[in-house]
C-alpha cells in the first residue's frame, strides 16, 4: 500500500472532533481517517484536548433522579445501530452514506460518472468515477472542495493524489484534475457549495445535474 | 512555548518506553493507572455497576455543565447526559485504554450525541479499529497515554485566559475550521507534540504487527 501523503489539516480535524464540520465534509474526513493511521492518531490528540476541556468544565448538579433513571435502563434490551463495514474500496463511512448499497452511477458524459450520496443547502457529497486519462471538467469553486481518492489516482496543477490522499481546493484554485493511467479513478468529493463546471455542463443545466 | 513544556522531559521518557516496551501486568495500586480508567475497564470487562456509578458521579455533572455550555437547555442537557451515560455502558466494549483516555472517549461520545440530536442525523464516524481478542493490557502504554493527558491539562491550565477561551470554544464546537485555522498557532501548537508521540506509538505498533 502506497503511503498517504495528503492529509486532513489540523484545524479541520479539530472542527471534526468538535462536530462542527458540514455533513459532506464530515463524511469525507471520517473516510480519510478510516484509511489513514496518521490522521487517526491526530484525531485522538484532538479528542484528548476535548477530554481535557470536559474534565475542567465547571460542574452543574444533575437532578436527584437521573442516576436511578439511568440504572433502570441498563438491562433494557438494546439494538445497536447497524455498523457499515468497509466494502472493497469503500470505507465504512462511505458505505454508511451509500446505506449499504452498491453505487448507482449516473453518466455525466466523457465517461465520467457520479453517484450523489447527499446534497442539501449546506453542500453535497458524491462519488466520482473518472476513466484513465480523462480530465474532471475544468471547474472552480464557490466554497471549499474536498476530494478523497478511493481507487486509482489523479494529478493536477498541485500534485499527484493516490488512494487515501485528500485534496483540499478553495475558491482560489482553478485546477484540472486528470485521472492517471491504470485503474479508473474513483473519488469521494464533497463541497460546501455548488461547483461551477465550465466545460462539461452549461451552468443553466447545473440544477438538473445537481453539480 | 507550550510545545516546549510538553516536549522536553516527556519525550525522553516516552522514547525509553518505546525502546524497552515490556508487557507489564496492570498494577493494582491506585497510584498507577487512574481510577477513571480502572472504572471503565471494570465496566467493559465485568459490567461492574459500582464502577459505572463512580463514572456517573464523576462525569454526569461535568457533562451537564459542558453540554449547557455548548448551547443546550438544562432540561435538554440532562437528556443528553442520560444518553451519553447509557452509550458509555452499551459501547464499553469499544473503549481501548491504549488508544484513548476515558475523558477523550467520553468527550467524543458527548459531542456526537449532542450533534445527532441537534441535526437529527447520525454523525459520520471513522471505522473502529478492532483489538485482537484477548490482548493483554499494556500498562506502560496506558500510563504513557494518561501521562500525556495530565501534561496536556497542565499546559491548558497554564494558558492565558483568553487563549484558553479559544480552545474551549473550538472544542465545544463554536468555531468553524476556518475560524480555528485563523487562530494562529494556538490550539494546534499545543497538541503538536502529542500527535508526534502518538505517531511514534503507532509506528511501534505497526512494527510489532510485522514481527
Amino acid at each position: 500500500m502506497s503511503a498517504i501523503s495528503h492529509h486532513v489539516p489540523d484545524a479541520m480535524l479539530a472542527a471534526y472532533a468538535a462536530g462542527n464540520l458540514p455533513h459532506a465534509f464530515a463524511v469525507t474526513v471520517a473516510s480519510h481517517v478510516s484509511l489513514c493511521g496518521q490522521c487517526r492518531v491526530a484525531l485522538g490528540a484532538h479528542q484528548a484536548v476535548g477530554g481535557a476541556v470536559l474534565e475542567d468544565t465547571p460542574v452543574v448538579a444533575v437532578s436527584s433522579s437521573l442516576k436511578d433513571d439511568i440504572f433502570a435502563q441498563l438491562d433494557a434490551p438494546f439494538t445497536p445501530e447497524p455498523v457499515h463495514e468497509r466494502n472493497g474500496i469503500f470505507p465504512g463511512p462511505v458505505m454508511e452514506a451509500l446505506k449499504g448499497r452498491e453505487p448507482q452511477w449516473k453518466t455525466l458524459g466523457m465517461g465520467v460518472r457520479q453517484d450523489i450520496l447527499s446534497a442539501d443547502t449546506n453542500g453535497s457529497v458524491r462519488l466520482l468515477y473518472i476513466p484513465p486519462g480523462q480530465a474532471v471538467p475544468d471547474h472552480s469553486h464557490n466554497g471549499l472542495e474536498l476530494t478523497l481518492v478511493l481507487q486509482g489516482s489523479f494529478s493536477d496543477e498541485t500534485g499527484r493524489f493516490g488512494v487515501g490522499d485528500l485534496e483540499i481546493a478553495d475558491e482560489h484554485l482553478e485546477h484540472t484534475p486528470v485521472a492517471d493511467d491504470g485503474a479508473p479513478c474513483i473519488c469521494l468529493a464533497a463541497t460546501d457549495a455548488r461547483l461551477r463546471f465550465r466545460a462539461l455542463v452549461p451552468r443553466l443545466l447545473q440544477p438538473l445535474f445537481r453539480i | 512555548m507550550i510545545t516546549q513544556i510538553l516536549d522536553s522531559p516527556y519525550a525522553a521518557r516516552r522514547s525509553n518506553v518505546v525502546q524497552t516496551h515490556e508487557r507489564m501486568p496492570v498494577p493494582k495500586s491506585n497510584t498507577e493507572i487512574s481510577q477513571q480508567t480502572r472504572w471503565m475497564i471494570a465496566v467493559r470487562d465485568n459490567r461492574d455497576r459500582n464502577a459505572f456509578a463512580a463514572l456517573f458521579d464523576h462525569f454526569a455533572p461535568r457533562l451537564k455543565g459542558f453540554i449547557i455550555r455548548a448551547g443546550a437547555s438544562a432540561h435538554q442537557a440532562e437528556e443528553i447526559v442520560q444518553d451519553v451515560m447509557l452509550t458509555i455502558w452499551r459501547k464499553a466494549a469499544q473503549f481501548d485504554p491504549h488508544r484513548a483516555q476515558v475523558s477523550a472517549w467520553v468527550y467524543q461520545i458527548a459531542r456526537n450525541r449532542q450533534i445527532d440530536i441537534a441535526r437529527k442525523e447520525n454523525r459520520p464516524t471513522p471505522e473502529e479499529l478492532k483489538e485482537e481478542p484477548g490482548t493483554e493490557p499494556d500498562a506502560s502504554q496506558i500510563l504513557g497515554l494518561e501521562q500525556e493527558a495530565r501534561q496536556l491539562r497542565q499546559a491548558l491550565a497554564a494558558l492565558k485566559p483568553e487563549q484558553r477561551e479559544i480552545i474551549e470554544q473550538a472544542y465545544l464546537g463554536e468555531l468553524t475550521h476556518q475560524e480555528i485555522s485563523a487562530q494562529t498557532g494556538l490550539p494546534l501548537g499545543t497538541i503538536k507534540s502529542r500527535i508526534r508521540l502518538g505517531l511514534e506509538r503507532l509506528r511501534h505498533e505497526l512494527k510489532d504487527l510485522k514481527q
